[in-house]
């Protein structure tokens, strides 16, 4: 597709999509209409995230749960208030802990590069590990005992840095990265499916280990209350201004609070994911994206003209998993609380496929538009579904059998329709709504 | 897996509504040859319908695995839509063979040993599916030219073997053991359409592990994965009690990892297998 006929079908495509919300918000409500956008929005960030990797590069990931689960616990780290009793009870013993970890695992490093390959070494870093273990273990149980005894409803856990907020988005993003980064050294030899396999259990031993080590993020407990960049709705229905414009509008002032703090979320986003854009545009279109595409395109010819395709593998992998490790942790700051329980696959990884699939992967406007398409009908499904089964057996009486399965069934329509997109859109539109853009000029 | 279970359940309570039963043994399994056809039939659909398109095309392996997230996203919510979400029991029957203090009385131990009939059950079922499948992949015709096709498809083609074929008897098997073992694990812990879904990570993880394409090593993967499991978050101060003096005792469940990670260590094993034996431990094929 050449480049006129795709802004053409991006601005069209993106109008409809506006048009979506406008709707929702005449026959709904605009508060809920808000609500949606902004998620929408973080389902856009973290769909271009995965687009950098699987778009750019073509590397199958579906660890993507990971990142954001990593991303929303460094909101936890960054920006909540320290508990200084458990620092107190057991923050030392815990450092001493983490101290043996770190120290067993770069022995075990060392002795792996220094001592040549046999019996010997093995024995060596299995004799290292052991005793690292039960060394780590010594101090850490009962530092993590203590911590998670000092008042466990409230803390039992240790707190963050109390630092700002808007921190530990980057905070989060770094995490992500760094993660990526280890995983990737780790996984990005393997071929493309067991890459995928790999990440999809990496994934799950990230999750496990921030839903159970409690005195880190109070696990299952959830954390409440994280603290926001924008005002409360309560505060904000004092000030002068806002009653002004709700006297104006003719509405009443706790409505007008609500709407702005929605509205000021999505100048956040709007403004992040703007900016991700511009670097991702730009990026897709440097020597550098070319050579990515390259890569995707001929492993084996790229590396014939003496690319390093494994060190930009992992560069990509890397970028991308901040990008989602960000959109995880915008998302916990919105919803104002951590709740390590919320996160599966099925939501945080797959959709996110599914945006890309559909959006159009190599695209970044594609992507764009298949987080907020999809994000949209995810939530929306739900009432359209209902209003359907209503309308389709309004015949029925209203105690009939089908009626009432339909009708209950509605909130588990939107799976059956989010498979059936994917499966349309792989069959008649294997690109995606907006294709990628081939770069050569017709 | 889920989707025949929930048949085979919503034939059990039909026909336990009807009054059928088999005495000791659960009801499930009468209706357990129906659950089985019925999740054929609706692969088989699928099949035809979304996977023969792109076998056509040639497809690379990620698009299948991409169609193959789609139909699960479908599957799972027609599952939700028929049954609901919520968790179903549907065993009936005698619930145990030995119980605790039987196998007390009995052997004079003072440690008790328990069987539920919904375990022996299993055991008694995977041998034979195990020993029917190794007679069907080594010694017919089919299973024989099954084998030559996932080895080389052209060379298969060649020596006149129906792709079409060898696929119906692919998806007509794995319907048959999904829907099995779907059952058997439904009467031993309930159904619930989440618990399901989240049973596809081990079972990815033990048919790595013991190598693709290789029906010992995907029971013997089961066993490792399943093994580990227990023994790593296994809390050994009940054992340790009989073997040290009590002054000796530690203090504390005695668990190398808290039984939390239990589902984490699969996938910890299933990670060290892709990256230092990728064939797994039988030397399966890579996908």
């Amino acid at each position: 597709m050449n480049a006129a006929t795709s802004k053409k079908q991006t601005l069209l495509l993106f109008t409809l999509m506006g048009l979506a919300f406008v709707v929702v918000g005449f026959v709904q409500s605009w508060s809920l209409s808000l609500t949606i956008f902004n998620y929408c929005l973080i389902a856009a960030i973290m769909a271009l995230g995965l687009n950098i990797q699987w778009g750019y590069a073509g590397l199958f990931n579906v660890g993507l749960m990971g990142f954001a689960a990593l991303g929303g616990m460094a909101v936890v780290l960054v920006a909540m208030p320290p508990v200084e009793e458990a620092w107190s009870a057991g923050g030392f013993s815990m450092l001493t802990a983490l101290l043996f970890v770190l120290a067993t695992v770069i022995a075990a490093i060392v002795v792996y590069k220094r001592l040549p390959k046999g019996r010997t070494r093995n024995l060596a870093i299995a004799a290292i590990l052991i005793i690292g273990y039960f060394l780590s273990r010594a101090w850490y149980e009962p530092a993590a005992r203590a911590i998670e005894s000092v008042n466990p409803a409230h803390t039992g856990y240790l707190g963050g840095l109390g630092l700002p907020v808007a921190l530990s988005w980057i905070v989060g993003a770094i995490l992500a990265g760094c993660a990526a980064w280890l995983i990737g050294k780790i996984t990005l030899g393997l071929r493309s499916d067991y890459l995928a396999i790999a990440t999809l259990g990496i994934a799950e031993i990230i999750l496990a280990i921030i839903k159970y080590e409690e005195w880190l993020t109070r696990g299952v407990k959830n954390v409440n209350g994280i603290p926001r960049p924008v005002p409360f709705e309560i505060d904000l229905q004092q000030t002068e201004w806002v009653r002004d414009l709700a006297v104006r509008l003719g509405s009443t002032a706790p409505e007008v609070a609500a709407l702005t703090v929605k509205v000021a979320y999505a100048g956040i986003l709007l403004s992040i994911l703007i900016v991700l854009m511009w670097f991702a545009q730009t990026a897709l279109n440097s020597p550098w994206g070319r050579m990515m595409r390259a890569i995707r395109d001929n492993e084996a010819a790229a590396s014939a003209m003496g690319k390093f395709v494994k060190g930009r593998h992992l560069q990509v992998f890397v970028l991308g998993s901040a990008v989602v490790g960000l959109a995880g942790a915008l998302l916990v700051t919105m919803d104002g609380q951590f709740t390590p329980g919320s996160y599966i696959p099925l939501r945080f990884t797959f959709l996110i496929w599914v945006m890309v699939i559909v959006g159009g992967s190599g695209n970044n406007y594609g992507a764009i538009l298949g987080g907020v398409l999809i994000w949209f009908f995810w939530v929306e499904a739900e009432p359209i579904g209902l209003w359907l089964a209503n309308t389709l057996t309004s015949g029925l009486a209203a105690d009939n059998v089908l009626r009432t399965q339909l009708v209950e069934g509605a909130a588990h329509m939107r799976l059956v329709v989010m498979g059936l997109v994917l499966l349309l859109t792989l069959r008649f539109r294997p690109k995606g709504l907006l294709p990628e853009v081939s770069a050569r000029r017709h | 897996m889920a989707f025949g279970t929930m048949v085979t359940i919503l034939f059990t309570w039909w026909l336990q509504g009807l009054g059928v039963s088999l005495g000791p043994l659960p009801t499930a399994l009468l209706a357990l040859p129906l659950g089985i056809a019925v999740t054929i039939g609706l692969i088989l659909i699928c099949d035809r319908w979304v996977y023969r398109y792109h076998r056509g095309q040639r497809a690379k392996p990620v698009i299948f695995l991409i169609a193959s997230l789609g139909l699960m996203f479908i599957y799972n919510g027609l599952v939700r839509i028929i049954i609901g979400p919520g968790e179903q029991r549907f065993e009936d029957g005698q619930r145990f063979i030995i119980t605790v203090r039987e196998f007390r009385e009995w052997s004079g131990l003072t440690e008790g040993l328990m069987l539920r009939s919904s375990q022996a059950l299993t055991i008694v079922v995977t041998l034979i599916a195990v020993a029917a499948l190794f007679w069907f992949l080594e010694r017919t015709r089919t299973g024989k030219s099954m084998r030559a096709y996932s080895d080389n498809e052209d060379l298969a083609l060649l020596s006149g073997i129906k792709p079409e074929r060898v696929v119906l008897i692919a998806w007509v098997l794995a319907a048959t053991l999904a829907t099995l073992a779907g059952v058997l694990y439904g009467l031993d812990k309930g159904f619930s359409p989440i618990n399901y879904f989240h049973l596809l990570l081990p079972i990815f993880a033990a048919a790595i592990v013991g190598g693709l394409g290789s029906p010992l090593g995907a029971v013997a993967g089961g066993f490792i994965v399943a093994f580990s499991e227990v023994l790593l978050t296994y809390a050994y101060r009940r054992f340790l009690s009989y073997l040290l003096p009590e002054p000796w005792m530690p203090e504390g469940l005695v668990q190398f990892l808290s039984t939390n990670y239990k589902f984490a260590i699969s996938f910890v094993i299933l990670v060290l297998v892709l990256l230092i034996r990728p064939t797994g431990i039988f030397r399966g094929k890579t996908i």
